[in-house]
């Protein structure tokens, strides 16, 4: 928790790092220390946004602050996605909880979605300002707000409807609502946002209901964390973590998101402005492995069905994203209305990258499902016949150039991180073979050969020996931070001299401030220079966990944490000179690095005692 | 008794090759990757999570049911006494957009393992709603499912038309 004073009646763009999340594992929205609500997308993760100032200053906002200038805490209440922000003026204290209840709606009348903000006085007196401002379709439509009775305000669409229920006078000045009010020591106020589409719409009731709402929420929210079983000096972090990545799972068919957010900018200004409300299968091994190792076994289980069987349409080959029902219709389109975060335009829709060809992605799959087996949990006879089925398109394919884990545009190339991803494919099929869970047949002795194949291919042209290192392109120079994911998916072992000095190689390269580059600068031959890149910063710390080198592993750990925002979220990358968060936000795979590396130092941490 | 009567005794192979037609046709659409609609497997799963034994269980049933409700439609033939190829694949297609309009949307609140857009984020539910039109499962999901129905209906109208043709 820590403070920052905002001036009375100044608006700015806030920071990335300045929001927090909150959401209902359907959709997440995001809010801003000032109070101000500036992204939600309704029904879904994906669907079209009903406040969107996170990208333009007229696209939508709901926000609550205090007319005076004031000072911000912020927290979320311990073990769950209910965030507190305190506004501390010169008259007074109040406190603005904001939440998406945890309700079941279908043995109730509650709202398909709903958004709880409740402000309670907690001493002097405190006038606030309040603003409702709805657009719906990303700003693009600016639905009338009418009165439905004297607490109860709509705005709708062709299909979709917005319920605000609160017991303010709002005045109505034109498509917003505005009110001032005065909050005094124990007085509460709810402001309860419910959404329908294609049905009828349901108020969610105030007062003692939407706090009855808000503490069955932080009750559902302990429980889940109580499943997280580890207990390493790192908890707190962790726990974040796993409730952020928890927040980013689409609950209706197991999917999860990469960040909620679309077109955030990987450079201030730039045009590296991408839409991730989207699942990729790159994320698949890493992630499953977050789920299992922290005891989050229901969580696993239905994100490795949504694997398997939500990309039904494309198998047995696999695109490198599919939106949360599993469809590939995510086409790009230009949001030419829409003014950017901090003008960085354009702001885009869907996401042209589904057209390109990643190699790793059959692997990611196939070690997820690995995984989950490992832990000592089932895979269907289906479930082993489409994995076998994976192996045979890795077998006729790997030898074929790609765009790589970091999909860079432009004329394919032979990435070795996704020649070691092929290799993985068929060494943890031959794994699960071995072990009973699947069978073969004929497979086993192509696979071997293939595997032993692609072994060769990597250590005489992906490793570099004049440079010492495994290099990002076969027969290349260049320097790739997936490299260090070698360890991690057991293709190496961290002690491996051509590991460490790849290690090595890496941080000399691609090291910035006890940050990592994924690549060196320019190498994707986009305009504009990104940002320290969240996950690979973490491969560092879990390279020197796997090498037993605890207490270092500890301070990068330590120093990367220290560029979390003061709610303990992370976006995909990180500025190193201001350290500021760069690219949608808050980024699963980022905190999927925390978790990892956290469990690595745990695991050296127990190794080094026994 | 003819088959302009409603009622043949072939009428049983009929229902059993228009409900082959009809799942051959779904089961295809699932394999070029136009849906991923099963409808033998959402019946299946209503008694058993295992997907293996739910998909031949949903097979059988959902092949029974095709089966039982070939009678209905020469029901609806003989209630209106046109016994044509056309007017069954305009039942069909009545009947598709029955299912897909309304039949599968009720689903989530009956099935006891479908999610629904009203269930919280704790309901342990493992099978993804269809949405409108059954779209989650494909955006060419209401196209296969309806082309499927209209031949269902076809087929059973065409038989009689061709009964009824050779009894002339």
């Amino acid at each position: 928790m820590n403070r920052q004073t905002s001036r009375a009646g100044e608006l700015h763009q806030p920071e990335i790092k300045d929001y927090a999340i909150i959401g209902d594992c359907r959709t997440a929205a995001l809010i801003s220390r000032e109070g101000s609500l500036d992204w939600l997308c309704l029904p879904n993760f994906s669907s079209p946004s009903a406040f969107a100032r996170l990208l333009d200053p007229d696209a939508g906002h709901f926000s609550i602050r205090p007319r005076a200038s004031f000072t911000v805490e912020r927290q979320y209440v311990p073990e769950t996605a209910v965030l507190e922000t305190t506004f501390k003026t010169a008259s007074g204290t109040v406190r603005l909880t904001d939440l998406c209840p945890v309700s079941d709606s279908v043995g109730s009348l509650l709202p398909m979605r709903e958004v709880l903000r409740i402000v309670e006085g907690i001493s002097g007196c405190v006038e606030l300002e309040i603003e409702f401002a709805p657009r719906l379709h990303y700003g693009r439509m600016r639905a009338p707000i009418r009165r439905l009775t004297d607490a109860v305000w709509r705005c709708g669409g062709a299909t979709e409807l917005l319920l605000l229920n609160c017991n303010l006078e709002l005045v109505d000045d034109g498509p917003t609502l505005k009110a001032t009010t005065c909050m005094t020591g124990g007085e509460r106020q709810h402001f309860s946002l419910s959404y329908v589409e294609r049905d009828v719409g349901t108020i969610a009731p105030i007062g003692a209901d939407a706090d009855a709402r808000c503490g069955r929420t932080i009750a559902w929210w302990r429980s889940w964390s109580g499943l997280c079983n580890f207990m390493g000096r790192e908890r707190d972090m962790v726990l974040r973590s796993a409730i952020t990545l928890k927040l980013m799972t689409f609950c209706l068919s197991g999917a999860i998101v990469s960040a909620p957010t679309t077109s955030l900018p990987e450079t201030i200004g730039g045009a590296r402005n991408w839409d991730y409300r989207y699942c990729w299968l790159r994320d698949a091994g890493l992630t499953m492995s977050s789920l299992v190792d922290l005891g989050f076994h229901e969580e696993a289980s239905s994100y490795l069905g949504w694997l398997l069987h939500a990309t039904r349409l494309t198998r047995p080959n696999l695109r490198i994203l599919y939106d949360l029902y599993g469809r590939t219709s995510v086409g790009e389109r230009i949001a030419g209305w829409l003014a950017g975060y901090m003008n960085s335009v354009p702001v885009r829709i869907g996401n042209g990258a589904i057209m390109q060809r990643q190699l790793d992605v059959h692997g990611q799959v196939i070690a997820a499902a690995q995984i989950f087996a490992a832990s000592g949990r089932k895979l269907g006879p289906l479930e082993a016949k489409m994995l076998a089925n994976f192996g045979d398109v890795v077998c006729k394919q790997w030898r074929e150039p790609d765009n790589g884990i970091w999909e860079i545009p432009g004329a394919r190339r032979s990435y070795t991180f996704s020649k070691v991803m092929c290799w993985v494919a068929l060494d943890r099929l031959l794994s699960l073979h071995e072990r009973g869970i699947i069978d073969l047949g004929a497979r086993e002795t192509p696979f071997r050969q293939t595997r032993a194949d692609i072994a060769d291919c990597i250590e005489s042209d992906g490793f570099n020996a004049d440079l010492g290192s495994y290099t990002a392109e076969l027969s290349g120079h260049e320097m790739d931070a997936a490299l260090l994911l070698l360890v991690r998916f057991g293709y190496k072992v961290a002690s491996d001299p051509q590991m460490i000095a790849t290690y090595h190689r890496i941080e000399q390269v691609l090291g910035c401030d006890g940050l990592l580059y994924r690549y060196l600068p320019g190498h994707d031959g986009l305009k504009g220079r990104e940002g320290a890149f969240g996950i690979v910063s973490f491969f560092a710390v879990v390279h020197l966990a796997e090498r037993d080198l605890v207490q270092e592993a500890i301070q990068r750990f330590d120093h990367l944490c220290a560029f979390a925002n003061d709610v303990g979220l992370f976006g995909e990358e990180i500025e190193p000179q201001s350290g500021r968060a760069l690219g949608n936000y808050p980024q699963a795979f980022t905190h999927v690095g925390l978790i990892h590396s956290a469990l690595a130092i745990e695991r050296a941490r127990r190794r080094i005692a026994q | 008794m003819s088959a302009s009567d409603g009622f043949s005794w072939y009428l049983p192979l009929w229902a059993l090759v228009a409900t082959l037609a009809m799942t051959s046709i779904l089961e295809a659409s699932r394999g070029l990757g136009f849906s991923r609609l099963s409808l033998p497997f959402l019946i299946g799963t209503f008694v058993t999570d295992q997907r293996g034994r739910a998909v031949v269980i949903g097979f059988i049933v959902y092949t029974l049911g095709g089966w039982l409700f070939a009678f209905v439609y020469f029901m609806l033939f003989s209630s209106v006494r046109i016994y044509t190829w056309w007017f069954g694949a305009l039942a069909g297609l009545v009947h598709g957009l029955f299912l897909l309009t309304c039949a599968l949307p009720l689903l989530p609140f009956v099935h006891p393992r479908m999610a629904s857009e009203y269930h919280s984020a704790s309901a342990i539910r493992q099978l993804e709603p269809p949405g409108f039109l059954a779209m989650n499962y494909g955006y060419h999901t209401p196209l296969s499912t309806l082309f499927a129905q209209i031949v269902y209906g076809a087929t059973l109208g065409g038989f009689v038309e061709v009964a009824n043709w050779m009894n002339s």
